[in-house]
């Protein structure tokens, strides 16, 4: 469903991403993590169309993203990791906005806004302009706007950031009965509970390469950690001593 | 930490961002190059042609001199007011929503350090481009006036406090109404900006009656005249001190008066705004913190609009009615609408008092004069209102600019919708201003066709023009929409489009010329012929063509490549 080929982006001589290849399933949750400057908000902005990669592909649903972008967009919901919407549309109007912009209105529009709003329990909200949300609730209005042009694929930056515990209780299940579905679910975090929790497979990102892939079973064997959690497979991996070093430190400077 | 190695630490970062954007800009070659190139010939034209009439002017016997020193006051109070304005915008939002103010509000900072740096931000942001258009009007003086190179410092020692008695006033007027206003949002504050700058231009016009000056004999005597250029056009403003500062030295003696007035107003508007700020600051930061609890209903006019907006397609009507929501929402943008109304109301009012009648009728030839001059100036008027509510538009997406971009909506569509929601306003206004105009005139009917279609193709090329220079030059960190148009980008849109102006005015005085040339005195008038007529709209419709397509196609390629949100 999701296919990046050799995914190259260079920021003057820094090099943000370094030819990531990856083949991700319909059906599938595939976790992208890493450390900060990781090179996995590149690589995702990149998925869904709004950097321009430097070299390399990437085809959704079999269509080429520079070639077809219209097509390939079309079968996408993207969720950034910071939730910048209109301030002075309302709720309602973000998201039937969001429904334009893939050529959606009408009455299975409104009915399936009425549905996501309930969902996240934005519907006392639906007329208040956007500028007196929370974060979390914008959170949740930007999750309903990846959604509701039912998409074939979701791309999701940081989703569980400013989501109280029932929200992001709700947005495990979503993600987990959008895959179920057929859906492809990528999804980029630093919760490593979430990933351990939701994700069907895994990649970790280092220095903009894919430094190790596959089930979480499989990351354990390259980390020689088998019976290991994911956030001590991950330190392994990202050679993570320092952040071993963070509770000694806080321990020394308190 | 002294109150100076602290102002040092607060602006050393706006400082740095402001020259790293510099070196960004000259890493990306062509705005570096664009800016000289307009500098190389914005400036040399200004000193060459004020230096022209400040030379051609002194030589009048006793009417030059005081014409050339009446003209620097006036050009100053001008300035003045818009420095003002600028500075009451530029206020609100290193006063109140700047992003790094929690920061600084939360650090154990002293409150002067905190009041000097942004008063220093709000003085540089908001002159930065009055001086740049100083440069050449004072040098041309100097000039003029045979100064040596001590007039340099002469001037600068006269501009500091004159740039900073505004910034401290504006900063000090912005606290006050964040205070006493009784809206929850500070942008709101705008709106009053808005009317009460309307208020004043009304009261200007009336108070100063400016037509008076270019009609003498309206004047009982010789004597009358001389002594309306001989006074100060208004002695308690900092402007006519400024002015008469420089022009005492400039003619040889010095006026220690308005050396003190300008710089113990300076002192005293620095120290009574840093009063204000320690009294009232916490409480208004306070206030205009507060949240909105506005609600948008499904109102009757929106449902109106997307039933008027359905044939073109849910896509392009969803964008148009985000656009147009988002505008009347956002006080910061419309508010300047009223001072908008009045410009206008203004504008036709003086067309109306212009001493064109004589035993009644129109002069023919006037006519046409002032019909060219009409475009011209309806043509800047467009060209402003361009600036201000069309070129912000690609800057304002900056942070949203990630759903458009993953959406399956090109470039071409995102972007031709914000040229119609541009444009169809911009003609509605540019159609009304000219049929007034022109009506007051008497025009007759081809010069009506061939000015209505003139002003109809340039609000069009403009609003092309404004997307294209906001889509290449776009503000996306900017705080206030009202602050957009001040940037280099705004600038260069400014000066690009008065040239298309000038190229076009230039190509019908060419078509219309043996026309225009009937009207001289020692030859027989005539009126146009429909072949000159058809040329001029000839020679119109494909300069503006040129000058409007070709940097909107260069826009949607780019809009396409932009990385931001």
């Amino acid at each position: 469903m999701i296919e990046l080929e050799g995914l190259c982006k260079r920021y003057g001589t820094f090099t943000a991403v370094d030819g990531i290849t990856l083949r991700i399933r319909p059906g599938r949750i595939f976790g992208l993590l890493g450390p900060n400057g990781a090179g996995k908000t590149t690589t995702l902005r990149m998925l869904a169309g709004i950097l321009e990669p430097d070299e390399g592909t990437v085809r959704i649903g079999g269509h080429d993203l520079a070639r077809e972008p219209r097509r390939a967009r079309a079968l996408l919901g993207f969720v950034p990791d910071r939730p910048f919407v209109y301030d002075k549309l309302t709720g309602v109007e973000l998201l039937r906005f969001a429904a334009g912009l893939h050529g959606m209105s009408g009455p299975e529009v409104e009915a399936r806004i009425d549905e996501l709003l309930e969902l996240w329990e934005l519907a006392p909200w639906r007329d208040h302009l956007v500028e007196a949300y929370s974060h979390g609730m914008r959170q949740k209005l930007i999750l309903s706007s990846a959604l509701v042009h039912r998409p074939r694929a979701l791309v999701v930056d940081e989703p569980m950031v400013g989501l109280d515990p029932r929200s992001a209780r709700i947005l495990k299940d979503l993600l987990r009965a959008f895959a179920d579905r057929g859906g492809t679910v990528v999804v980029s975090t630093h919760t490593l509970e979430l990933a351990e929790v939701v994700c069907d497979e895994l990649a970790v990102v280092d220095h903009g390469r894919v430094v190790a892939a596959g089930t979480l079973a499989d990351l354990r064997t390259a980390a020689r950690s088998e019976d290991a959690g994911l956030e001590e497979v991950f330190l392994r991996i990202t050679r993570g001593a320092a952040e071993r070093r963070i509770a000694s430190l806080l321990g020394e400077s308190a | 930490m002294t109150v100076v190695r602290e102002l040092a630490l607060l602006l050393g970062p706006k400082w740095r961002t402001a020259r790293r954007r510099g070196a960004g800009a000259r890493g990306r070659g062509g705005r570096a190059l664009l800016l000289l190139g307009v500098g190389a010939i914005a400036w040399p034209l200004v000193y060459v042609t004020l230096l022209r009439f400040l030379r051609a002017v002194r030589g009048v016997e006793d009417i030059g001199p005081l014409l050339a020193a009446k003209l620097l006051s006036l050009g100053l109070l001008i300035f003045l007011g818009i420095l003002l304005l600028s500075n009451l915008i530029g206020a609100l939002s290193s006063f109140f929503l700047s992003r790094d103010l929690p920061a600084i509000r939360a650090a154990p900072v002293d409150w002067l350090s905190t009041y000097l740096a942004r008063l220093a931000e709000t003085t540089a942001s908001s002159s930065w481009m009055v001086v740049l258009l100083l440069v050449p009007v004072l040098a041309a003086y100097g000039r003029a006036y045979g100064a040596g190179p001590g007039f340099v410092a002469i001037a600068a020692a006269a501009l500091v406090p004159f740039l900073v008695i505004p910034a401290a006033a504006g900063s000090a007027l912005t606290l006050l109404l964040v205070r006493v206003f009784p809206a929850r949002r500070s942008q709101d504050i705008l709106g009053l900006v808005g009317l009460g700058a309307a208020a004043m231009i009304v009261l200007v016009l009336r108070v100063l009656r400016p037509e008076r000056l270019a009609d003498p004999e309206s004047y009982r005597n010789l004597v009358d005249f001389l002594e309306t250029l001989r006074g100060p056009s208004s002695p308690w403003l900092p402007s006519q001190w400024a002015a008469d500062a420089m022009l005492g030295s400039l003619e040889g003696g010095t006026d220690p008066l308005g050396w003190a007035l300008l710089w113990t107003t300076a002192a005293a508007a620095v120290t009574l705004g840093a009063i204000l700020h320690v009294r009232l600051f916490p409480g208004c930061f306070t206030r205009a913190q507060e949240g909105s609890e506005g609600r948008a209903g499904d109102g009757r006019a929106w449902r109106a609009l997307a039933a008027l907006l359905a044939p073109l397609g849910v896509r392009r009507r969803e964008l148009i009615l985000k656009d147009v929501r988002a505008f009347f929402r956002d006080t910061t943008q419309w508010s300047q609408l009223i001072l908008l109304a009045v410009l206008i109301v203004v504008y036709v009012y003086n067309i109306r008092v212009l001493p064109l009648r004589t035993g009644g009728g129109v002069t023919g030839y006037l006519v046409t004069l002032v019909l060219f001059l009409n475009l011209a100036l309806t043509g800047f008027v467009l060209a402003a209102v361009a600036a201000r509510f069309v070129f912000p538009a690609v800057s304002l997406e900056g942070r949203t600019l990630w759903l458009l971009r993953s959406s399956p909506a090109p470039a071409s569509e995102v972007l031709g919708s914000k040229f119609w929601t541009g444009a169809v306003p911009l003609a509605g206004l540019a159609l009304v201003l000219t049929t007034a105009t022109n009506l007051v005139l008497e025009v007759p009917a081809g010069l009506m066709l061939l000015s209505l279609v003139s002003i109809l193709l340039l609000s069009l090329a403009f609003t092309a023009q404004a997307l294209a220079w906001g889509t290449f030059f776009p503000e996306f960190e900017s705080e206030n929409a009202a602050q957009i148009p001040t940037s280099l980008g705004g600038l260069l849109f400014m000066l690009g489009a008065l040239a298309g102006l000038g190229i076009v005015l230039v190509a019908q005085g060419w078509a219309l010329r043996d026309y225009l040339w009937s009207g001289l005195p020692g030859r027989t008038p005539r009126p146009p012929w429909p072949g000159e007529i058809g040329l001029a709209l000839g020679a119109t419709v494909v300069f503006t063509a040129l000058t409007g397509l070709l940097p909107y196609r260069a826009a949607v390629r780019r809009f396409a490549r932009l990385d931001r949100g």
